[in-house]
């Protein structure tokens, strides 16, 4: 994500949304890291089933939140508690990305989801209950609602001018500032990797016999 | 300083920490299957890179091959690419690879163990969330991201941070008739599905001593279920006797020097773990989950709960969605739920213990009228060799049950094994979300003898009213 982003908020009003519901599984046979916004909560979304690279124009489901034109250009999505858990898809993350997603705001996330998300950019902030059930009440309540997110300063910003200051681990926090790329870091770190290695290879040779049969 | 078994396996890993920054861990194992694999090896192909080291790697096809007519190749063209992608990749790169015709072949974590791959105080890790599985051996096992899969190929070490540690303490026995699969959906509900989040959870106490290791594995399974990313059990002598013999186990001389080393991680006495959580295995019932989330379940004996019983507000809203996706009413006996389908498989409940159990049940029985399909789809091609070397097949044909391939099937549906909208199935799989075995399919999680017990009956019954009396 950029460093400061204001932008339009959507609500996902429920607790334990899964991987499977963000992206469900007959998406996953794909081999390609993009391609996977329109399948964005596909059971929830359309009417239809949906399938990998089916190009006709699907009914959507007028209920579904999303679908609402006032959150057609939302960067922001508020969630409820555990949002993400299940299954360790990267690819839900890959397709709350490309529908725009910059942040998620949650009282907690599933541990690898939220480890996905990070990869790739997009910013998980975790709330209380308290301050996440209010949001949810101001964006129901103002159509166009917009949260100003400073990754920088650790801030969120309502339009009344509250600030809620949130926690982000600081090397995290690097990462997505500088765009620093966890394999770069490891490769510069080759030299103690072989180390490693090499005691390792000593003490528990067993680990590096070959599997020929 | 007394340390817990996480301790010594986070410690016995590091290659470089930084102060107050992550720490790049060592990883000994990794098993790649066909989803989580393409977008990984793409990456390194783009970098220009190779593995770190090929040989700590292994693959197998197992998400979406089909279970049927195997010989014939995958007829679904998608999936065939992927599965085809996995073997041009594993040739590429020298790694190991296990394809579905492969005797070796089945579900990455039901193999990794069973072949000696999986061994106490490494560290191991896969493209997917069940991985905790692999920690019943004394491994740090969990699941990751694509792109840390890509991390893993690369530079052989994950960046990562250490988790929090929590003991579940299971004291007592379980009942007869009571299974590993019921004490894991028990702890599940008594955790909740994000209670252990950020957390490593060691199971200890006297029942999961008592427990095989296949229970053990049930157990270790499901904990990314209760939201934590790694299960753990320290190493006894049912772990050693577990490994011993198994194709790529160590031999001889190293077989003596790894058993010694293995012996050291368990917890020590006096540890402290950051959480404990107490659990009596006596008091467990067979289970079976009735709504969209692993931890809304009941015992056989209840009635489904009320969601004006539940406090949470959210999680009442929950609840009453989870009754209208799953057509059914709160108040009503489990044992009037009645089905359309069984599935006995995957990763949680596809080994040899679980098939004989629930061929246990069967035999001499038949699956009721109202079953339109029962399936069993060993967790391995080695467990469908094994049932099949003791009967097994025989006695779920003459069931009416389907014999299949081993994969993960039903489990995920991203094969044609599948439900229909609206159809209800008992599964030993591990997960009951919307959707998860098939668009508007119902999912209810049960024991294997609890699965084969409703597939005889045609609706939910307690498994230990039938066991015992022999089938008509
Ligand atoms: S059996 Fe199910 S849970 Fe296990 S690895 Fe396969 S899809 Fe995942």
């Amino acid at each position: 994500m950029d460093p400061e982003i204001t932008a339009i908020v959507a609500p996902i009003d429920r607790i334990d949304v899964d991987t499977d519901a963000i992206l469900p599984k007959q998406f996953l046979r794909s081999i390609e890291k993009t391609g996977y916004g329109t399948y964005l909560f596909d059971e929830w979304r359309y009417l239809d089933h949906g399938e990998l690279g089916e190009t006709k124009v699907r009914p959507l489901n007028p209920d579904f939140v999303l679908n609402q034109p006032r959150y057609a250009d939302a960067e922001i999505l508020l969630c409820r508690r555990n949002f993400g858990c299940g299954s360790a898809r990267e690819h839900a993350v890959w397709a709350l990305h490309e529908n725009g997603f910059q942040a998620l705001i949650a009282p907690s996330f599933g541990d690898i989801f939220a480890n996905n998300c990070y990869k790739n950019g997009v910013l998980p902030i975790n709330l209380s209950e308290e301050d996440v059930d209010r949001l949810f009440v101001a964006v129901a309540l103002h159509p166009g609602y917009k949260l100003t997110i400073d990754l920088p300063r650790q801030t969120i910003q309502t339009p009344d001018e509250k600030v809620l200051p949130f926690v982000i681990d600081t090397f995290r926090k690097r990462c997505l500032i500088e765009n620093l790329n966890e394999i770069s870091y490891a490769l510069a770190h080759s030299q103690k990797i072989r180390e490693f290695e090499s005691r390792r290879r000593a003490e528990a040779p067993w680990l590096f016999n070959s599997f020929s049969e | 300083m007394p340390r817990t078994l996480y301790d010594k396996l986070w410690d016995s890993h590091i290659v470089y920490a930084e102060d107050d920054g992550p720490t790049l861990l060592y990883i000994d194992r990794h098993l790649l299957h066909e989803v989580s694999s393409a977008q990984p090896f793409q990456g390194i192909r783009q970098a220009g890179r190779t593995p770190w080291r090929a040989d700590a790697n292994i693959a197998m096809a197992d998400h979406n091959v089909p279970t049927v007519n195997r010989k014939n190749g995958v007829t679904d063209p998608i999936s065939l690419v992927q599965i085809e992608m996995l073997t041009r990749n594993c040739e590429e790169n020298d790694i190991l690879l296990f394809d579905m015709n492969d005797r070796r072949q089945g579900i990455v974590h039901v193999v990794g163990p069973e072949l000696g791959l999986t061994l106490p105080g490494m560290t191991l890790v896969c493209g997917d969330s069940h991985t905790s599985t692999h920690g019943a051996l004394g491994a740090l096992a969990f699941g990751i991201g694509v792109s840390e899969v890509e991390a893993v190929l690369t530079t052989q070490c994950l960046l990562t941070t250490r988790l929090k540690t929590m003991l579940v303490q299971i004291d007592g026995s379980l009942q007869p008739g009571v299974t590993p699969k019921d004490l894991t959906l028990s702890v599940v509900r008594k955790l909740s599905i994000g209670g252990g989040k950020g957390y490593a959870i060691e199971f200890g106490g006297e029942a999961v001593r008592e427990l095989s290791m296949e229970g053990r594995m049930t157990l270790t399974n499901m904990t990314i279920e209760a939201g934590a990313r790694s299960g753990l059990i320290g190493v006894d002598a049912t772990t050693i006797d577990y490994i011993d013999g198994r194709l790529y186990a160590p031999k001889g001389s190293q077989w003596d020097m790894a058993v010694k080393a293995w012996k050291e991680f368990r917890t020590d006495e006096g540890a402290v773990f950051d959480a404990t959580v107490a659990l009596d295995a006596g008091t467990v019932q067979p289970m079976i989950t009735w709504g969209t989330v692993p931890d809304m379940s009941v015992n056989i004996g209840d009635r489904l709960p009320d969601p004006g019983d539940e406090p949470d507000k959210q999680r009442r809203s929950l609840f009453e969605r989870a009754y209208e996706y799953m057509g059914l009413k709160p108040n009503t006996p489990v044992t009037e739920i009645k089905l359309d389908k069984v599935f006995l498989g995957s990763c949680t409940n596809g080994r040899i213990e679980d098939l004989r159990a629930a061929a246990k049940i069967v035999k001499g029985r038949h699956i009721a009228a109202n079953i339109k399909l029962a399936m069993v789809v060993p967790g391995s091609t080695m467990v469908k060799k094994q049932a099949e070397e003791e009967g097994l097949d025989h006695v779920f044909r003459e069931a009416g049950f389907e014999w299949r391939d081993s994969g993960c099937s039903m489990c995920l549906a991203m094969n044609n094994d599948r439900l229909e909208p609206g159809e209800r199935c008992a599964s030993t799989s591990n997960r009951n979300f919307e959707g998860r075995q098939g668009q508007g399919g119902r999912t209810h999680l049960v024991s294997p003898a609890m699965a084969a017990a409703a597939a005889v009956e045609g609706h939910f019954v307690d498994v230990r009213e039938m066991e015992g009396k022999s089938g008509s």
